[in-house]
């Protein structure tokens, strides 16, 4: 039977990419310290599965790169070896290493043999690095003697009295011996008790077998390698019987034993698959127990639709108690499993967390820090599309904690601070959106020298007034670096313009706190999901709009004293002591029948932006209801100041408002 | 075998292998069910009467050798055939697996034909 392995080939990338995971977290844990056994299992166990699995997919490379870190780490496992600081390193490089070497392999790409050389090398010398360890003998196979075919063998053939216990059977024996050649035999019954005295589970027989034909005294060892503990077994040449032999009477041990299955050819070559295309198709792993909820759901409505379908053929008004009770399961059902459907995208933090440990240890040594990375919500569970997408915004933050944020241990201690500084990530949810706090308690963020460089760059006025977030808010603009010295680890500022756009385009916010010498929390909000929104229905004319949710502050119906034009800038309202600049939907969209001309027959919505709060004027609020959001761009075209649009319960379309562009183009 | 096809449970914690050997074998007419570890092999024990079981060694929550030592106790697999998978490298896993009541051993790496090959000696 021929099997195509390549199916099975993404499977092993992937959890191998997994395994590589567990190994680098693992390591990482092991050098801080807080290691147990089964930390060390874990890794073992993880190269020990890419070893097996990248072997038997014919990934060689692979699987002899993954052997010596294995050795290595059973040596460990056992106790026979400690693993030291370096050790530790160059254990988390090699783990790099395989993770190019399997990218390089999944993808069609090159491998960097001096990469995996260097790496192969370093692996070896703390091998060899001392005598505490004995080498492991990969049971040196001896090809002796016993690979010479002879005419015939003569086998004696001694099951022990409890051979069945280990579900072995004679039977199976002597069938794969006449499998090898011909063979004669003689069973002996003399042990066999009488029948009052038997157990029926013992073995009381032996045979006396003359196997004829080619064959090699390692093919009969093979047959008896299962069994060579639970009987006695001698192989002796037929021919050779009566000379003096070298080797008469042979008692397989485990030193001469070579498996059935130790030579493979790897199944798969390299060179076979250079025209396939990388299956770059990603894939999502989903709980068992989630598949589930979805199926009890759709069995939910399949009832509720036949129980409607069925009050529909014979429907008169004397049962409309009973459809609107069909409905309103209807309408629990289809929210049910919608929401189950959600889940399925949604998956831990953890995934984008992970990566930050290794990260916050490698940049930490670099500089010259004493850094504590602790992180609290690794199962924070938020769609993929976000996670993938947060996951570059994250790093810049990290990185520039690590840079900007801590200290130097000399400069801690002198600022009377811990040595040692720690940067926090945290994520939780709150409301509807899932809050990721990256906080250190470094030297905080210097609002003097920020404003200053502002000023410098021409971003605000010298004498300009404005709140600690305007100023933070600096922070994300294009170009805007205040380290005294560009260091390679946090770049050039470039990339916090590119952390908020981020951020922006995923529907959430950053927000900034810091407090001068003790600390800065970058705070991001995000939607758990990009597929669904919560929205505020408001009416302009006759067409209706969405509003996200998260946006609005307030809802006030105007009045007209607090109505004030101020020169230039357009309309303000005050609404307690803040002046909102007020953003009229009917002439940004020029809607020619919005009913409310006048402020106060119409409603004003404060939303929030950029920091910033403005007042949308709409004719009416209609209600608040979750909106399944469909793309402008691949359905129509994009528009300023519209983020999408959706389409309500009537089969009409209703566009959904882009708050932040809508402020920038009122700006 | 008779008419009706050997029940086999395959135990591996890592998907790629436990795929293979139950496509493998699933191909060859056998039915198969898959555990990721001992202990959920164990717990499929009880359900189901298998005519072989076929595990890996090195697993989480329980391994190899404690699901083999287990099963070997339970009085209906006092005879049936248990397969271990093991890499040659680990001579003290067989002889420790054979002392918990391995039959046998397939050694990794190995490919279908190998698997069918001795899947076919120990079921006959």
């Amino acid at each position: 039977m021929s099997i195509d392995m390549e199916q099975f080939h993404q499977v092993f990338f992937e959890e191998s990419f997994e395994g590589l995971d567990v190994m680098e977290t693992g390591l990482l844990n092991l050098d801080s310290g807080e290691a147990d056994n089964e930390e060390i299992n874990s890794i073992f166990r993880a190269a020990h599965s890419i070893k097996g699995g990248s072997g038997t997919f014919g990934f060689q490379n692979i699987s002899d790169f993954t052997h010596i870190m294995e050795t290595l780490l059973d040596e460990v496992r056992d106790g026979v070896r400690d693993l030291t600081h370096d050790g530790i390193n160059i254990l988390l490089k090699s783990v790099d290493c395989l993770r190019m070497m399997m990218t390089a392999t999944s993808e069609g790409g090159e491998v960097d043999e001096d990469e995996v050389k260097t790496n192969f090398e370093a692996l070896q010398n703390i091998l060899d690095s001392d005598a505490s360890a004995e080498t492991v003998n990969d049971t040196p196979v001896v090809s002796d003697a016993s690979d010479q075919p002879a005419a015939g063998w003569k086998i004696k053939f001694t099951p022990h009295k409890n051979f069945m216990q280990f579900g072995n059977d004679p039977v199976r024996i002597l069938r794969e011996l006449s499998g090898l050649g011909e063979l004669k035999g003689q069973v002996d019954t003399s042990k066999v008790p009488d029948f009052d005295e038997l157990n029926p589970e013992d073995m009381y027989l032996s045979w006396d077998l003359e196997l004829a034909g080619e064959v090699t005294k390692a093919a009969i060892d093979d047959v008896f390698a299962w069994v060579e503990d639970e009987s006695d077994i001698t192989i002796t040449p037929l021919n050779s019987a009566d000379k003096k032999s070298e080797a008469p009477q042979q008692t397989p041990s485990s030193t001469a034993k070579k498996p059935t299955a130790s030579v493979v050819a790897p199944v798969a070559k390299a060179a076979e698959k250079k025209d396939k295309a990388p299956a770059a198709s990603s894939s999502i792993r989903v709980g068992i127990d989630k598949i589930d909820d979805l199926i009890n759901m759709v069995g939910e409505l399949v009832i509720t639709q036949s129980m409607l379908s069925l009050l529909g053929e014979d429907f008169n008004m004397s049962r409309l108690e009973k459809l609107q009770e069909g409905l309103i399961q209807l309408d629990r059902h289809t929210r049910e499993l919608q929401e189950s459907v959600m889940q399925i995208r949604m998956v831990p933090i953890s995934f984008t967390f992970s990566r930050f440990p290794r990260m916050v240890r490698d940049l930490s040594a670099k500089l010259d820090k004493k850094i504590e990375l602790v992180m609290h919500g690794e199962n924070t569970e938020l769609d993929k599309t976000v996670i993938e997408k947060i996951g570059d915004p994250l790093v810049h933050l990290v990185r520039n904690s690590v840079d900007h944020g801590i200290e130097m241990p000399e400069d801690r201690l002198a600022a009377g601070k811990p040595e040692t500084g720690t940067i926090q990530l945290n994520a939780f949810h709150r409301g509807g959106n899932i809050v990721i706090e990256i906080t250190d308690d470094g030297k905080g963020i210097d609002k003097d020298i920020i404003f200053q460089k502002g000023v410098e760059k021409g971003l605000i006025e010298a004498g300009a007034k404005l709140s600690d977030q305007q100023i933070y808010d600096l922070l994300f603009n294009p170009g805007f670096s205040t380290a005294a010295e560009i260091t390679d680890v946090s770049g050039r500022g470039v990339g916090m313009d590119v952390v908020k756009k981020n951020i922006m385009s995923l529907g959430g916010a950053i927000e900034t706190h810091s407090v001068k010498g003790q600390g800065t929390i970058f705070s991001i909000r995000l939607p758990l999901t990009l597929a669904i929104l919560d929205g505020q229905s408001v009416s302009v004319g006759e067409d209706n709009y969405i509003i996200p949710l998260v946006s609005i502050v307030e809802s006030v119906r105007p009045k007209k004293e607090m109505l004030n034009m101020v020169a230039g800038k357009g309309e303000t309202y005050k609404l307690r002591d803040e002046y909102l600049p007020i953003i009229r939907v009917r002439d940004l969209f020029n809607i020619p029948d919005a009913k409310a001309d006048l402020l106060e027959e119409g409603l004003l919505v404060v939303v929030e932006a950029d920091g910033k709060r403005f007042g949308v004027f709409v004719d009416d609020l209609l209600g608040q209801q979750q909106v399944v959001i469909k793309s402008l761009e691949s359905n129509y075209k994009r528009i300023k100041g519209v983020s999408g649009a959706t389409i309500l319960g009537d089969g009409s379309v209703a566009l959904i408002l882009d708050i932040p562009s809508l402020i920038r183009m009122s700006d | 075998m008779g008419l009706i096809m050997a029940l086999i449970l395959t135990v591996d914690d890592s998907a790629s292998m436990r795929q293979m050997v139950s496509f493998t074998l699933k191909g060859a007419g056998y039915d198969v069910v898959e555990a990721e570890d001992g202990q959920k092999a164990l717990d499929a024990s009880k359900t189901k009467k298998f005519d072989l079981v076929v595990t890996d060694v090195n697993m989480p929550v329980m391994d190899g050798i404690t699901f083999i030592r287990h099963l070997r106790s339970e009085a209906n697999y006092k005879f049936t055939p248990i397969l271990m998978l093991t890499t040659e490298s680990s001579s003290d896993k067989k002889a420790e697996g054979k002392a918990a009541g391995a039959t046998g051993w397939i050694v990794k790496p190995f490919n279908p034909d190998q698997l069918l090959a001795v899947v076919k000696k120990v079921l006959g």
